[in-house]
C-alpha cells in the first residue's frame, strides 16, 4: 500500500523509535504498577516469598557446609604402633610423618600415656589395676592439611596403613561422611524445590498477566483495530511480568536478609555452647543478584508464556 | 483517476459454511471520492467496511485497496496496513482510561512519532474536529457527539488517505449525527477519500454524494454523486 510520506522529524530511525518506545514503557508499566499498589505488592509478596524460600535453604545449606568444613580441620587420624615398635622409633615416625605432604600435624602419645588417658576418662581405671601388663597400644595422632579433599585425606590414611610400624590406621570420619551425604541431600533438595518454585512463579506472575489481559481485552481489540502490532500490544505485560519479578526478587532479599538477621543471635549462642566462633553468614551480593535476575526472568517468561497465549484470542471483527 | 478500493465479484460469508452476507459485489471508490453504503441491518455493510479494514477476508473476488489486493497481505503485515486508513466506529471504540489526548496520540505513539511531533498532530487534529481545548478530559466526561469527533480525531490524525466508519452516527442525535457528516464532509474537501456505512436515509440524503445501497448482500442501486434523490433540496 502506499504510505503516506512522513518527515523524519516527524519519525526517528527504527532503532531509535525502538529504543524510545521501549523506554517509554518500561516506565509506563512501573506508572501504572505503582498507582495500584496493593495489588502490585500482595503479587510481588507472593513472588517474592517464593523466591525467598529456595533462596533461604541455600543459605542455610551453605551455613551447614562451612560448620562441617571447619569441623573437617579438626579431623585426625590414629596411627596404632605394632607392640614391636620402641618409643624411640615411633618418635622417629612422627618426625618423619612431620615432614610428610599432606600432614598437618603428627604427635606420639606412648603406651603409658595412653594407659594415663584411658584410666581417668573410661573410669576403668580399678579394673586396670586387675591387668598385669599394659594391653594399650603406642599410637601416633595425625591431623591431615585442611586443604585435602576428602578423598585425599582417604588416600593418606591407605599408605599411612601400609607402613611397616602401623598395625592399624583409623580415621573416624564416618559421622562426616554421613553428614556430607545429608548435605547432598539438602542441596538437591534445594535445586528441586527452587525449580519447582520457580515454576511456581512463572505460573504466578502468567496468571496475574492473564488476568490483565481479560482486563484490557477491549484495549487490546482496540489497539488492533488501530494497527497496533502485536510486539506494541505484547510489550507492556511483558514489563509488568519483568517488574513484578523485580519487585519480587526485592522483596525475596529483604525477607532472606530478615531472617538471617533474627537467626545470627541464636546462632551465635549455640557456637558459644559449642566453644565455636561460628558466625552464620548473610546473603551475599552475588546471590542477592542472581536472586534479582532470577526474579526478572521468571517474570518475563511467566508473561511471555501467558501473552502468546492469551493475546491471540482478541482479534478485532 | 485511480481508485482507492476496488471490490471485484466479491462474495462472503459468515463462518466456514454460515449464510452468504456479501454476494457477487464489485464497485470502485475513486481516491477522492466520498460515498455511502446504505442498506437495512444484515446487508452487508459493515461486513463490506470489514473486509476494506482487513478484519475480515472473502470468500471469493478480489478486493483492492490503494493499489494493494488485500490477499496478498500476510497475517503480520495487517497493523502496518491498518495503519495507513482511518476507522471509525459506531460505539466509538475509545479508552476511556485515557485523556482525549492519548486517545488521538495512540496511532502516532504506535508508529514511534516523536514526543513534539504527537503533540503538533494531537492538536491539528483536534482542531479540525472542534476539540481544541479538551485534550486533558476523560473521554467518558464528552457528550456522544464529542466522543466520536475524538474518534475521527484519531482516525485523522496520521493523515490517511482513506477514512472507513462504520454506522457513525447509530448513536448519536440528529443534529451530533449532523455534525459528524460535516467533519467528514470537511475532510473530503482536503482530498481524503471517505466510506460510511450507515442507515440514516434521512441524514445523507441531503448530501450530494455517491450511495451505494445494498440490499440482501447485493448492491441494489449504486446513484452517483449530483444524483437528486427524492425528498432532497433542489439543487443539493
Amino acid at each position: 500500500m502506499a504510505k503516506v510520506p512522513e518527515a523524519s522529524s516527524e519519525r526517528p530511525a527504527w532503532i531509535r523509535r525502538w529504543a524510545q518506545e521501549n523506554a517509554r514503557v518500561l516506565f509506563a508499566t512501573l506508572g501504572r504498577l505503582c498507582r495500584e499498589p496493593v495489588s502490585t505488592l500482595l503479587t510481588a509478596a507472593v513472588i517474592g516469598i517464593t523466591l525467598a524460600l529456595p533462596a533461604a535453604l541455600h543459605v542455610l545449606a551453605q551455613n551447614v557446609s562451612a560448620i562441617s568444613y571447619s569441623w573437617e580441620g579438626t579431623l585426625q587420624a590414629s596411627l596404632f604402633l605394632k607392640d614391636s615398635v620402641s618409643p624411640e622409633r615411633g618418635r622417629e615416625l612422627v618426625q618423619s610423618l612431620q615432614g610428610r605432604p599432606g600432614i598437618a600435624r603428627a604427635s606420639y602419645i606412648s603406651r603409658e600415656q595412653s594407659l594415663v588417658e584411658f584410666r581417668e576418662l573410661s573410669g576403668f581405671g580399678e579394673a586396670l589395676d586387675l591387668l598385669t601388663d599394659n594391653p594399650l597400644p603406642a599410637v601416633i595422632v595425625v591431623t591431615p592439611q585442611r586443604e585435602l579433599a576428602q578423598a585425599q585425606v582417604s588416600r593418606l590414611i591407605d599408605e599411612l596403613a601400609r607402613l611397616p610400624e602401623v598395625e592399624v590406621a583409623k580415621l573416624d570420619q564416618k559421622w562426616l561422611e554421613r553428614l556430607y551425604a545429608i548435605l547432598a541431600i539438602i542441596q538437591r533438595a534445594v535445586l528441586i524445590i527452587s525449580a519447582l518454585l520457580a515454576l511456581a512463579v512463572v505460573v504466578t506472575v502468567g496468571n496475574t498477566i492473564r488476568l490483565d489481559i481479560e482486563n484490557r481485552r477491549d484495549e487490546i481489540i482496540v489497539m488492533k483495530l488501530i494497527g497496533a502490532p502485536d510486539g506494541f500490544i505484547r510489550r507492556p505485560f511483558m514489563y509488568t511480568g519483568v517488574w513484578y519479578g523485580v519487585f519480587g526478587g526485592l522483596i525475596a532479599w529483604l525477607l532472606v536478609n530478615l531472617a538471617l538477621k533474627a537467626l545470627a543471635g541464636p546462632a551465635r549462642n549455640l557456637a558459644g555452647l559449642y566453644e565455636s566462633s561460628f558466625k552464620l553468614s548473610s546473603l551475599s551480593w552475588e546471590a542477592g543478584f542472581i536472586m534479582l535476575g532470577a526474579g526478572v526472568v521468571l517474570g518475563g517468561l511467566g508473561s511471555a508464556w501467558t501473552v502468546g497465549r492469551h493475546l491471540s484470542r482478541y482479534e478485532p471483527g | 483517476m485511480t481508485d482507492i478500493v476496488h471490490f471485484h465479484n466479491v462474495s462472503h460469508r459468515y463462518g466456514d459454511s454460515g449464510a452468504a452476507s456479501l454476494t457477487d459485489v464489485t464497485f470502485r471508490i475513486e481516491r477522492g471520492e466520498m460515498a455511502f453504503i446504505t442498506g437495512a441491518s444484515g446487508a452487508g455493510k459493515s461486513t463490506l467496511l470489514r473486509l476494506v479494514a482487513l478484519l475480515a477476508r472473502p470468500a471469493r473476488g478480489q478486493v483492492v485497496v490503494n493499489g494493494v489486493n488485500l490477499a496478498t497481505v500476510p497475517r503480520r503485515k495487517i497493523p502496518e496496513f491498518r495503519q495507513q486508513i482511518g476507522i471509525i466506529f459506531q460505539n466509538f471504540n475509545l479508552l476511556n482510561d485515557r485523556t482525549v489526548h492519548d486517545n488521538v496520540a495512540l496511532p502516532l505513539v504506535i508508529r514511534g512519532f516523536h514526543h513534539d511531533a504527537i503533540g503538533r498532530r494531537v492538536r491539528a487534529a483536534l482542531d479540525s474536529v472542534g476539540l481544541l481545548g479538551k485534550e486533558r478530559l476523560l473521554p467518558l466526561m464528552l457528550s456522544g457527539g464529542e466522543q466520536q469527533r475524538v474518534g475521527i480525531a484519531r482516525a485523522i490524525v496520521t493523515k490517511p488517505t482513506l477514512l472507513i466508519a462504520d454506522e457513525p452516527t447509530g448513536n448519536l442525535d440528529p443534529k451530533m449525527a449532523r455534525e459528524v457528516m460535516q467533519v467528514f464532509e470537511r475532510f473530503n474537501k482536503v482530498g481524503v477519500s471517505v466510506l460510511v456505512a450507515t442507515h440514516a436515509i434521512d441524514l445523507i440524503k441531503q448530501m450530494p454524494h455517491r450511495l451505494i445501497h445494498l440490499h440482501g448482500g447485493r448492491i441494489r442501486d449504486d446513484e452517483p454523486m449530483g444524483f437528486t434523490r427524492p425528498g432532497a433540496p433542489a439543487g443539493g
